[in-house]
């Protein structure tokens, strides 16, 4: 899967920079080439989001469209990826509030929920656990598992620990402040934990087939 | 150091954003306490199976649909 590296050396410019040079002064091929470098990532986003494939489809050709024609806007103080994901992340909201007028959506309330901020489940999980499902499986478990989380803490555990989106970047992209951002991606990550340790746990082997038990 | 506080840590243990100090001082705690230790396990493992495993997958047939509508209205200045 692709994920975002940082650059380690920060005096070197960005690899997109030229690229969006280019396209400003007219070379389309080379849009063509930073949307197949980022449209598996924005696609996901959008399916995070809007948990819907269509919509996802629409903003996936919005969001692009929309970063071409605003690309003289773009003033390289970010980088292109999370300029992009920010104009993706606002389109996603804007579908979600269609499919439900009426309510509001957003991602920057703060959600108050004790959920997850105390591990309950403590029992280990089997060893390697995701093999004991098929692959079909596994991707069900994981998409209704992170389908349970409010779409503030979804956003944000994509952008960092699956894209691998700093933490300032992922404030960035979603208009959240730095410690908004960490205290989501905590109950986050333990929310998910906590879900997934239904499936995952280390099963107890009946004391009858004569097999001990490592569980505590 | 208590589990509360140690919790308040697992994001830094995780992301490797902690000092050598704070980390001997987490290290200390997890020697002794068998639930932070799995909380910081499976917490890591949970988020490697989401990091190794893409639930969104875009089929080549769709990615070429959506990417030649985009070049062709970006080549009508959309």
């Amino acid at each position: 899967m692709a994920t975002i590296q940082s650059i380690a050396n920060e005096n070197e410019p960005h690899p997109d920079v030229a690229l969006v040079e280019r396209v400003k002064n007219g070379d389309i091929s080379a849009y063509d080439e930073l949307v197949r470098k980022y449209d598996r990532q924005i696609f996901r986003i959008a399916q995070h989001i809007t948990q819907n494939r269509e919509d996802a489809e629409d903003v996936m050709q919005d969001a692009f469209l929309k970063a071409y024609e605003k690309l003289d806007q773009f003033q390289g103080n970010s980088k292109f990826y999370t300029w992009l994901v920010r104009i993706a992340v606002n389109e996603s909201l804007m579908r979600l509030r269609k499919r439900r007028t009426g309510k509001m959506v957003s991602i920057d309330e703060d959600i108050e929920t004790d959920e997850g901020s105390v591990p309950r489940d403590l029992a280990d999980w089997a060893p390697d656990p995701e093999q004991n499902y098929t692959q079909a499986e596994l991707a069900d478990i994981l998409r209704k598992t992170i389908q349970g989380l409010p779409p503030g803490f979804r956003v944000v555990f994509v952008l960092r620990d699956v894209d691998g989106l700093s933490t300032e970047e992922t404030a960035e992209s979603l208009g959240l402040s730095v410690p908004a951002v960490k205290s989501r991606l905590l109950r986050a990550r333990l929310q998910l934990r906590e879900r997934l340790a239904r499936y995952f746990k280390r099963k107890k082997v009946p004391r009858e087939k004569g097999v001990k038990s490592d569980v505590h | 150091m208590t589990c509360t506080e140690f919790l308040a840590m697992l994001d830094d243990m995780i992301d490797n954003t902690v000092t050598r100090e704070m980390r001997a001082d987490l290290q200390e705690h997890l020697r002794g306490c068998e639930h932070c230790e799995v909380t910081l396990n499976t917490t890591r493992k949970t988020i490697e199976i989401y990091r190794s495993h893409e639930i969104y997958e875009m089929p080549p047939t769709l990615r070429d649909r959506l990417h030649k509508a985009i070049m062709e209205r970006c080549k009508k200045g959309c």
